[in-house]
């Protein structure tokens, strides 16, 4: 890829979140010593990719892999442990909160509970108009309501209803609204963490058509979170798979659909049932996914792998590339031609 | 003809509400055979939790059943004593509920869970109980049983437990097991395991199996027959293999036409518009025609009832079909 289509670069990223509570909690009997020991919960470690302009690039993973985590840490929601983060190619990690505003308007997040993220007591006008007026203060009333009535148009809420609350709306309405205020401050860079997963299923295409459109009419790049399959193939560019917080595999979606290289990855696709579809033999993993607080050595998924070796239980894999540069595969036993 | 295991005959439940009455399923019927699996799908508030739970008559205060039948093995359970009906509950027709933490007693082990289960319906020893109880462990795959009999549900991974709860549903080799939204808590990795589990102890035991979800995909990978709900009634019910390859009703086709993945990638999605109606505002006429892009005429006045609409094998309330 060329280096001016990078929007978003993010270098050997880790996060680790301290839960070892106060300092008598930390302290641990061990050999007859009294030892003090601080515990980590491993959310993210060690992941690198680029998002491209103009791109959906879709995180999936089970629960407790570290994607929502992975969002926030890019967001500049949560601070990182170590790693780099560029925006284009200035780095943002490192901004204190005054230089990060200006980055903060050109992305924006997406959350996954409408009910849960607007707030109840303001009305949908309120809750719109606020982040224009934070980042841009100098912008008269008269443009304000301008913005607030197309943003509301597009997204395709009636601009009638600006002055109600969000208990007045259902589920799929504010989630409309939820992306409205994303959308006020004309940004180029969305995060949406499973933005329909709250929503009934009829509802559920209405705003990924929603999501399809803004992309189109405002010039989006988005980093969607989400679990479900199905959507990703439909809706991304290029799918990352994340397991225990490392990154399996980095691929086209096209690539990752028909031809999945990391035994993660397959197993992950075996699993999705679809309507009318004969069933299939789904991939059976041993046990279950190990806690993120002791990663295991090694490779993180070599407790469930079928295909696991001695130097999967040492070493941890590195990402290498395949099909012509444009998958990324951390697996040593696609890298030995094994698998 | 045969009779049916479990014939469920224009139920209609009712709440009863300040404001006045609200009727939350409506002439609902169908019919489940041993060893028949049936799927209930439908978006949140379209009633399929409350036929569910209507069959063992767990529909709370202020709801109650306020028309219809539920014939099952010669008796009508809407018209039965609270005894008989506790006699069939957990032993007869057995239930699964979505969450599993929510399902299982924290402060008790798992073994005391089972036994107790057992006890209610059998008079049998403790300890038989708990010998039926690391068989059941044993055939949902939980590893080392005995041991684990003695562990409190927080010991258990989401999977495991959903597991456990499957187990205390065929404890007593029930006739039907209803599972409402048995997965939804759980990953899809897990997700696919746990469904794999069930078909296979329900094939193995001959077990009816009443499953009530909104994923398409799930259900029609483990029923042969379909009942669609939407805002409280049945709009189109048939052989699973039918419904998912050619829905006759305008909520079933556009419930699979706008299932990502039925068109290329990065193509319009086929939408619904709209949402549904609230139950206490139902329009008049067939509930779903402020969504439907084929209404017309009688759509507006008159409620379709569900009837087999032309060749097809199967009952549709459309006007339209």
């Amino acid at each position: 890829m060329h280096r001016e289509n990078r929007l978003v670069t993010i270098n050997k990223l880790v996060k680790k979140f301290d839960i070892s509570g106060g300092f008598l909690d930390q302290l641990k009997f061990e050999n007859k010593k009294i030892v003090r020991k601080k515990t980590f919960v491993h959310a993210v470690n060690d992941v690198s990719f680029t998002v491209n302009k103009g791109e959906i690039l879709s995180v999936v993973g089970e629960s407790g892999c570290g994607k929502s985590t992975l969002a926030r840490v890019v967001m500049g929601l949560y601070k990182p442990w170590s790693g780099e983060i560029f925006y284009k190619d200035k780095r943002i990690d490192n901004l204190d909160n005054s230089q990060m505003l200006s980055y903060r308007k050109k992305m924006q997040m997406i959350f996954q509970d409408p009910y849960a993220s607007l707030n109840p007591r303001m009305t949908v006008k309120k809750t719109l108009e606020e982040p224009l007026r934070f980042h841009e203060p100098s912008i008269s009333n008269s443009e304000i309501e301008e913005k607030v009535m197309y943003v509301m148009e597009q997204v395709g809420v009636n601009p009638n209803w600006a002055n109600r609350y969000p208990h007045e709306f259902s589920g799929g309405q504010r989630q409309r609204v939820s992306i409205a205020r994303a959308l006020m401050v004309d940004p180029e860079f969305i995060v949406a963490d499973e933005p329909i997963s709250a929503l009934d299923v009829s509802i559920q295409a209405q705003i990924l058509n929603l999501l399809m459109d803004a992309r189109d009419n405002f010039g989006l790049t988005y980093m969607l979170i989400t679990h479900d399959l199905s959507v990703v193939e439909h809706i991304s560019t290029r799918v990352c798979v994340m397991y225990l917080g490392t990154v399996c595999e980095i691929a086209p979606v096209k690539n990752i659909f028909s031809n999945p290289l990391h035994p993660y990855t397959s197993a992950l696709l075996s699993a999705i049932p679809k309507p009318g579809a004969k069933k299939k033999e789904h991939i059976k993993l041993k046990g279950e996914v190990p806690t993120p607080i002791v990663l295991p050595t090694g490779c993180v998924f070599h407790t469930r792998c079928l295909y696991a070796d001695e130097r999967c239980r040492q070493e941890i894999p590195k990402p290498m590339s395949y099909d012509n540069g444009q998958s990324y595969v951390a697996c040593h036993g696609v890298e030995e031609k094994r698998i | 003809m045969m009779e049916h295991l479990l014939e469920v005959n224009n139920l209609e439940v009712k709440f009863k509400l300040r404001t006045g009455g609200l009727t939350a399923i409506d002439k609902v019927g169908f019919t489940l055979d041993k060893g028949e699996r049936l799927g209930i799908v439908g978006e949140s508030g379209a009633g399929k939790s409350v036929t569910g739970f209507s069959i063992i008559n767990l529909i709370s205060k202020p709801g109650y059943i306020s028309d219809g039948e539920i014939i099952f093995e010669g008796k009508d359970l809407t018209r039965v004593s609270e005894d008989v009906l506790r006699h069939i509950r957990g032993n007869r027709i057995s239930m699964i509920f979505q969450d599993p933490m929510m399902t299982l007693n924290p402060v008790f082990t798992i073994g005391e869970q089972m036994a107790e289960t057992i006890l209610a319906h059998k008079n049998i020893s403790r300890k038989d109980a708990l010998e039926i109880s690391v068989e059941k462990l044993r055939q949902v795959h939980i590893p080392s049983p005995e041991t684990r009999l003695n562990q409190y549900p927080h010991e258990f991974s989401g999977g495991m437990r959903q597991r456990i709860v499957i187990a205390i549903a065929l404890l007593l080799d029930p006739a039907i097991i209803i599972a409402d939204e048995p997965t939804t808590a759980l990953d899809v990795t897990i997700q696919a395991e746990i469904m794999e589990l069930l078909l296979e102890l329900c094939e193995k035991n001959e077990t009816g199996l009443i499953l009530i979800t909104h994923d398409l995909g799930v259900v029609s990978q483990v029923t042969e027959k379909i009942a669609v709900m939407y805002a409280g009634r049945i709009v189109e019910i048939g052989s699973t293999e039918n419904i998912v390859a050619n829905p006759l009703h305008p909520y079933t086709r556009g419930l699979i036409k706008a299932l990502p993945g039925s068109r290329g990638t990065g193509e319009k999605l086929y939408q619904i518009p709209g949402s549904m109606p609230n139950l206490t505002e139902m329009p008049k006429g067939c509930a779903f025609h402020p969504r439907c892009e084929l209404a017309e005429g009688e759509c507006f006045t008159t409620v379709p009832e569900l009837m087999q609409r032309g060749n097809f094998r199967r009952l549709a309330a459309c006007h339209k079909v």
